[in-house]
C-alpha cells in the first residue's frame, strides 16, 4: 500500500521536464556527505541505490508478512507466498514475458547465467559443439561457458569488436553454424556502455535454430525490455542494479526450454515427490527454485519495478541519455582524458583513462572529493586487453544524477591532472 | 584535501614519475613477479645477492602511483642490507601501513619510507603499497610468483 501511495505522488505527466530534485528525494542514501563533500554517486553500474518505497516494502514484509513460502497452510505463509508470487507477476509485465512461470527468481544475473549453463548447457552441449560469446562480456558471461566447454570438449567462439567498442556483426554471422549450440551476449556492456543490436543478433542465431541468452544486467535498468519482441530464449538481470536490494534477480527463459532443461540445484520446493528410488520434479517455475529464496529482496524487486513505472521509464531513459551525452562532452573536453568505448549506441556508462595516471589513483582522489566511481577492470579483463589498458575509471549514471554532479566530476578530474602534472 | 595530500605527497609523485632502479637487472640471481589481480598491477623485482646481502636491486612493471613509488623507494631502502635486515624492514613497513592511524610509528629503521604512513587511511590501497615488498620477500625466498589476493 505504501508503495502505491508514494508511486502516485511521484507520477509525472508525460512531456514535462525531468524533476531530478524530486526524484532524488526518493533516495535516502544520496543525502549524505563523504569526506565532508556531498556524495556524488556515479557507480550505478556496479550497484544502484534503493528508493524509500522499496525500503518500506521490504520492511513491511519483515514486520508483517514474513514466513516461508509455498508450504505453510497458515496465514503468514499465504501472505508471504502472495507477495512473492505478486513480484513475479510484476516482473512478467516488466519484461513482457508470455507467462510468469518463465520468470525464474535467482540471486542476480550471474546466478541466472549459471542456471542456464547447468540446465541447458550440460544437457544439450556435447564434444565438438560451439558456444558463441562476445569480446565485451563480463566475466559472468565468459567463465560459466569456459567451464562448460572444458567439461564437454566444446569450443568457445568470440565475436570481435572494433576500436569504438562495437561488435563486428559480419564476423558474428560467420561464426554461426550447425555446430553452434548457444549464443550468449550482453545487452549493454558494463565496461564500455555499448548497446548491442541484440534483436538482429537473435534473429540471425534463430536462422540456425540456435537459442540466445542475453546478459541483461546493464540492459534492464536502462532499456525497456520486451522478451517477446526480442524473441530471446533467455534474459538474465540483477535487482540490485535496478534499485532493488541485493540478492534479487531474474532469469527469463522460454517455457519450452525451461521444460526441457535439467534442474539447477536440488532441494526443497523444486520437487513434486521424493522417494529414495526416484524424484519427480516440480513444475515451472519451482523446478528451478530449490530452497528458501531471498523473499524480502524479490518482493523489493517487484516494488522497484512499480517505482520505475511510476516515474516513467521512457522519460528516465531519455534523461539518462542526455546526462551521458553531457558527461561525454565535458570529459572529452579535458586534455589528457581518453574515453574507452565510443559506440554510436550507448547507455549509462562512461569509461575513461588519463595519460600517465593510473585509474586507482583517479578513483582515490575522486573519493576524497565525495565522488564514487569504479576503478579497475570491471570484471571484463578481455575488454581491457582489447583496448590495451590495465584498467579504466568508470562513471555510470542513473536518472537521479544531475548535470551539477557531472560538473563536479569534470572539475575534480582536472584537479587530478593538476596534482600529477 | 588534507588526507589526500598526506597520501599523494610530492616525494611519492616524484618517484611515480621518475622511478629509481626501474630496469631489468642483468646480473640478477634472484627475481620474482608480483600481481595485484584487483588492480591489474604487475611488477618484477630483480635481486643480486652476494653473501646474503643485497648487492643490487631493481624492478620493472606497471601500476598505480602508490605501488610504483613504493617499489622505487623500496629498492633504495634495501640496497646494501642483509637478508634479515630486509625482512625486518618489510615487517616494519607492513605494520606501519596496516596499523591504527592514531598510533605513533615507533620504528627508527623506516626513515624515508615513513612517508607511506598515509596509506593507513586508505585500506583499499594497502595492497598497492605492499606489492613490491611481498614480491621482494618472494624473490629472497626463491618463490617465483606472488599474488596479493
Amino acid at each position: 500500500m505504501l508503495a502505491e501511495a508514494k508511486s502516485a505522488e511521484s507520477t509525472q505527466a508525460p512531456g514535462t521536464t525531468w524533476d531530478v530534485e524530486r526524484i532524488r528525494a526518493d533516495f535516502p542514501v544520496l543525502h549524505q556527505t563523504v569526506n565532508g563533500k556531498p556524495l556524488v554517486y556515479l557507480d550505478n553500474a556496479a550497484s544502484s541505490q534503493v528508493p524509500q518505497v522499496v525500503i518500506e516494502r521490504g520492511s513491511m514484509y519483515l514486520e508483517q508478512e514474513h514466513s516461508n513460502i509455498h508450504r505453510g497452510v497458515h496465514y503468514l505463509s499465504q501472505k508471504a507466498t502472495t507477495a512473492y508470487e505478486g513480484a513475479r507477476e510484476t516482473v512478467k509485465r516488466f519484461i513482457n514475458a508470455r507467462e510468469s512461470k518463465e520468470c525464474i527468481f535467482v540471486r542476480g544475473a550471474t546466478e541466472g547465467i549459471n542456471l542456464v549453463m547447468h540446465g541447458y548447457g550440460r544437457k544439450f552441449v556435447s564434444a565438438g559443439d560451439e558456444i558463441i560469446i562476445s569480446a565485451m562480456e563480463h566475466h559472468a558471461n565468459i567463465v560459466p561457458w569456459q567451464m562448460l566447454c572444458e567439461e564437454k570438449g566444446a569450443k568457445l567462439r568470440v565475436i570481435p569488436m572494433n576500436d569504438a567498442g562495437e561488435l563486428l556483426l559480419d564476423e558474428y554471422e560467420g561464426l554461426l553454424n550447425e555446430r553452434t549450440r548457444l549464443v550468449a551476449v550482453n545487452h549493454v556492456s558494463n565496461a564500455l556502455g555499448t548497446i548491442n543490436p541484440i534483436k538482429a543478433m537473435i534473429e540471425s542465431a534463430h536462422k540456425y535454430g540456435v537459442p540466445v541468452l542475453i546478459d541483461g544486467a546493464q540492459g534492464a535498468p536502462h532499456i525497456i525490455v520486451d522478451v517477446q519482441d526480442l524473441d530471446c530464449d533467455f534474459y538474465a538481470f540483477s535487482g540490485h542494479k535496478m534499485y532493488a536490494p541485493t540478492g534479487s534477480g531474474v532469469v527469463f527463459g522460454k517455457a519450452r526450454w525451461l521444460e526441457e532443461m535439467n534442474p539447477f540445484q536440488g532441494g526443497g520446493d523444486m520437487i513434486k515427490s521424493v522417494t529414495f528410488e526416484k524424484t519427480t520434479l516440480a513444475d515451472l517455475p519451482n523446478k528451478f527454485e530449490a530452497g528458501t529464496p531471498a523473499i524480502a529482496s524479490q518482493i523489493g524487486l517487484g516494488a522497484a519495478i512499480d517505482y520505475l513505472n511510476s516515474i516513467g521509464r521512457e522519460q528516465a531513459a531519455r534523461y539518462e541519455h542526455e546526462l551521458l551525452r553531457y558527461a561525454t562532452e565535458r570529459l572529452s573536453g579535458i586534455e589528457g582524458v581518453r574515453i574507452i568505448g565510443t559506440a554510436r549506441e550507448k547507455a549509462s556508462v562512461l569509461s575513461f583513462v588519463i595519460d600517465e595516471i593510473h585509474p586507482h589513483d583517479i578513483g582515490t582522489i575522486l573519493d576524497q572529493e565525495g565522488i564514487a566511481v569504479r576503478a579497475g577492470h570491471h570484471c571484463a579483463q578481455p575488454v581491457m586487453q582489447r583496448f590495451n589498458v590495465p584498467a579504466t575509471a568508470r562513471a555510470s549514471f542513473a536518472f537521479y544524477n544531475t548535470r551539477q554532479e557531472v560538473d563536479v566530476l569534470a572539475s575534480t578530474i582536472e584537479k587530478v591532472i593538476e596534482i600529477f602534472s | 584535501m588534507s588526507e589526500l595530500s598526506e597520501l599523494y605527497q610530492q616525494v611519492i609523485l616524484d618517484h611515480n614519475k621518475k622511478p629509481r632502479n626501474f630496469r631489468k637487472l642483468e646480473h640478477a640471481n634472484h627475481s620474482a613477479e608480483g600481481y595485484n589481480p584487483l588492480c591489474g598491477d604487475q611488477l618484477t623485482v630483480y635481486l643480486e645477492l652476494e653473501n646474503d646481502s643485497v648487492k643490487d636491486v631493481s624492478f620493472e612493471g606497471s601500476g598505480c602511483a602508490i605501488s610504483k613509488a613504493a617499489a622505487s623507494m623500496m629498492t633504495q631502502a634495501v640496497k646494501g642490507k642483509t637478508k634479515p635486515q630486509v625482512e625486518q624492514l618489510f615487517q616494519e613497513f607492513h605494520t606501519m601501513v596496516t596499523g591504527d592511524p592514531e598510533e605513533e610509528i615507533e620504528s627508527n629503521q623506516l626513515g624515508h619510507l615513513k612517508i607511506f604512513a598515509g596509506v593507513r587511511e586508505f585500506p583499499v590501497r594497502v595492497k598497492c603499497a605492499t606489492l613490491s615488498w611481498h614480491t621482494m620477500h618472494a624473490a629472497l625466498n626463491n618463490q617465483e610468483i606472488v599474488s596479493t589476493e
